[in-house]
């Protein structure tokens, strides 16, 4: 089986990065021993935090279920090793600026005991309705690094017909190589979870993109396509080259067709989905096991030996890092996630989540020029992969002007870092483009409770007139009442209410 | 020489019949002007500018009878925004506000309904004789119902 790298679209821009990836591939996958202490955030990507169904002191098991979503957007969260529940509180998590989140911290009493196992039978057999709400049983979310919840991009992608779907194994960024470890030891699951995903789609046709510089990958990908004989599955190659790995970017790459401003993939009939995905599918659809675990890669010249290691949820970064040898003399710089998307974060004990596909430790702070005025080179917008002009969103974004943000397409900006990368003045574009989206979200918000309050206002008002309107056609109709009532019943109340009156008087 | 001055005063007439034509039809633009004002206002409904709501405030500054400045709860991005649009200098804001929402101390209030009557936006619920509560998410921070309470039980809360 080979894999093709004509046929492609092309993409605006990006950038060859040095890769480093060599000596996190070099050995095996290494175990993460299950720590002492687990913690698990049960904060969602929106909706609010998911809600506990354990109480401080309960004991659970391994693939039990600890928190379900509170509304409709979340995951369900699962202890990813038996033992006690000690705390549900806040601890540090990797956000960027730092910052804590609800936690449910469970102590390990390293027996690892699972729950029963949930048969969920043949999954050729099952409806694909019934296989969504299955995948969402499992806590599966994206493990590209934007956990969005996959039977939920599964549920859209079913309403609007989508007829590709792409398992993304580029990983484009330097240093991270966990998907390339995942693709090379367990093909398998890989090919399996996109078997699994098209019954849920009813998706016609799969294609597994891994990037060139994966040569062992694609070779054992290949194998296991042509054991399996599956004809909806392809294999392609694409050029090494940041951002390749971005969904719209990857969509533009095999389909030539362009994700319209503010849409999804699946406005042009594609669903994107990471290998590691796939693999987490197939893991509990097939295999029973939820989403409870992860490969990831340490690598950094902070750390002893970069690897790529296997490790429950929940664990804390420290514990990773131990697993990789530890640090290497005194870190400086801990980053959860690439050197250019990645979160630099102060303190590892954070625990490691469905989003950590990279624990970075760089023995130096990046070292940043100093920033100096714009000149205008244009070379931000050359490597643009979204065909932005970046040197003029900073001028807006500087002036705070939303309009200017708008028109010029800031809401497309994939962050992925490589305009402050070529700019020759060293502005931080991308700080300060994810600021003004910050901004903008807030104008918007605020634009639409002032509307609400709006409505609110004159749905009030014309209650009252409506109120007053009816308060006076009720008098008329009474005052219309007497007169018709003719004046003897006018005299006939007159002389009650004078009675009335004489008898109060008395 | 005849010929000149009848077909000047042929296309004078057609361009003023045009005209006309072109003001019957089209909306009036000063309604036009009041709504876009209207749209950069809060909606607090708050009445601190002096007038009974956002949309006379509007019409005010449409009209020429109020200044820019008048609205707290905007703050300083209104008035740069309606100076943006009315092609008026920015000046500073009379007076200030921080965002605050209303609570009801709920243990102290007497259903007096007192409130419920003053909030614009319907933002208190409640019933004559039982305790009132503030729909926090609905608030637009007005103050409009403190004065109002006669057992000082509602306060401005600032949120974070």
């Amino acid at each position: 089986m080979t894999a093709p790298t004509y046929d492609l679209g092309t993409m605006h821009g990006g950038l060859r990065l040095p890769a480093f990836k060599h000596e996190s591939t070099s050995g095996p996958v290494r175990d993460v021993a299950i720590p002492t202490q687990l913690v698990l955030p049960i904060e969602q990507r929106a909706g609010g935090a998911a809600q506990p169904v354990v109480r401080v002191g309960q004991s659970v098991l391994r693939g039990q279920v600890i928190a379900e979503p509170g509304s409709g957007t979340g995951v369900p969260v699962h202890a990813s090793s038996s033992g006690r529940v000690v705390a549900i509180e806040s601890r540090p998590v990797a956000r960027r600026h730092g910052g804590t989140a609800p936690c449910i911290v469970i102590e390990c009493d390293g027996r690892d005991e699972a729950m029963p196992a949930q048969r969920h039978g043949q999954f050729r057999e099952i409806a694909p309705a019934d296989l969504l709400l299955q995948i969402l049983d499992g806590g599966i979310a994206g493990l590209g690094g934007a956990v969005f919840p996959t039977a939920q991009k599964l549920m859209q992608a079913r309403s609007a017909e989508v007829e590709l779907l792409i398992l993304n194994g580029v990983e484009c960024e330097p240093y991270i190589s966990c998907d390339d470890m995942l693709m090379r030891t367990r093909a398998e699951a890989v090919v399996g979870g996109a078997q699994i995903l098209l019954q849920a789609l009813q998706a016609g046709t799969c294609v597994i993109v891994v990037e060139s510089d994966k040569p062992d990958a694609l070779a054992r990908l290949g194998e296991v396509l042509a054991d399996t004989g599956d004809e909806r599955i392809s294999l392609k190659q694409v050029p090494t080259i940041y951002p390749s790995g971005g969904e719209d970017q990857l969509v533009q790459l095999i389909t030539s067709r362009e994700v319209p401003t503010g849409g999804l993939p699946t406005d042009v009939g594609c669903l994107v989905q990471n290998v590691g995905t796939a693999a987490a599918v197939h893991d509990w659809i097939v295999g029973n096991e939820p989403l409870i675990s992860r490969i990831t890669t340490v690598s950094g010249d902070g750390v002893a030996t970069p690897v790529n290691v296997r490790a429950r949820l929940g664990t804390p970064l420290a514990d990773v890092v131990r697993a990789a040898g530890g640090y290497r003399g005194e870190p400086r710089h801990l980053l959860v996630g690439g050197p250019m998307t990645g979160k630099s974060v102060t303190t590892d004990e954070v625990p490691l989540v469905k989003a950590t596909n990279c624990v970075l430790v760089l023995a130096d702070a990046p070292t940043v020029g100093t920033e100096r005025p714009c000149i205008r080179c244009g070379d931000c917008a050359a490597v643009c992969p979204v065909r932005l002009q970046p040197q003029q969103l900073l001028w807006y974004a500087n002036a705070d002007h939303e309009d200017g943000l708008r028109d010029f397409g800031l809401i497309d900006c994939i962050e992925c870092g490589c305009c402050d990368l070529v700019c020759p003045s060293h502005i931080r574009l991308t700080a300060a483009f994810r600021h003004a989206k910050g901004r903008i979200r807030e104008l918007a918000d605020e634009k639409a409770r002032a509307e609400r309050a709006r409505q609110r206002f004159e749905a009030r008002d014309e209650r009252l007139q409506r109120a007053s309107r009816e308060r006076e056609a009720e008098l008329a109709r009474q005052k219309a009442a007497a007169r018709s009532a003719g004046p003897a019943a006018i005299a006939e109340i007159l002389a009650r209410k004078r009675g009335k009156d004489e008898d109060a008087a008395e | 020489m005849l010929l000149a001055v009848v077909t000047i005063t042929a296309i004078a007439l057609l361009a003023g019949v045009g005209l006309a034509f072109v003001y019957r039809r089209l909306p009036a633009p000063d309604g036009d002007l009041v709504d876009e004002v209207d749209k950069l206002l809060p909606q607090t409904q708050c009445a601190q500018c002096g007038f009974p709501g956002c949309r006379p405030y509007a019409a005010a500054i449409v009209e020429g009878s109020a200044t820019i400045n008048l609205c707290p709860p905007g703050g300083d991005e209104t008035v740069r925004r309606l100076a943006r649009l009315l092609g008026k200098d920015v000046i500073p804001l009379a007076g200030s506000a921080i965002a605050a929402v209303a609570v009801i101390n709920e243990a102290d209030c007497i259903g007096c309904y007192h409130c419920r009557n003053a909030c614009p936006v319907d933002a208190i619920v409640g019933a004559p004789q039982f305790m009132h509560t503030v729909i926090e998410a609905e608030c637009t921070g007005c103050e409009l119902c403190v004065a109002p309470c006669p057992v000082d039980c509602i306060e401005m809360r600032p949120v974070a």
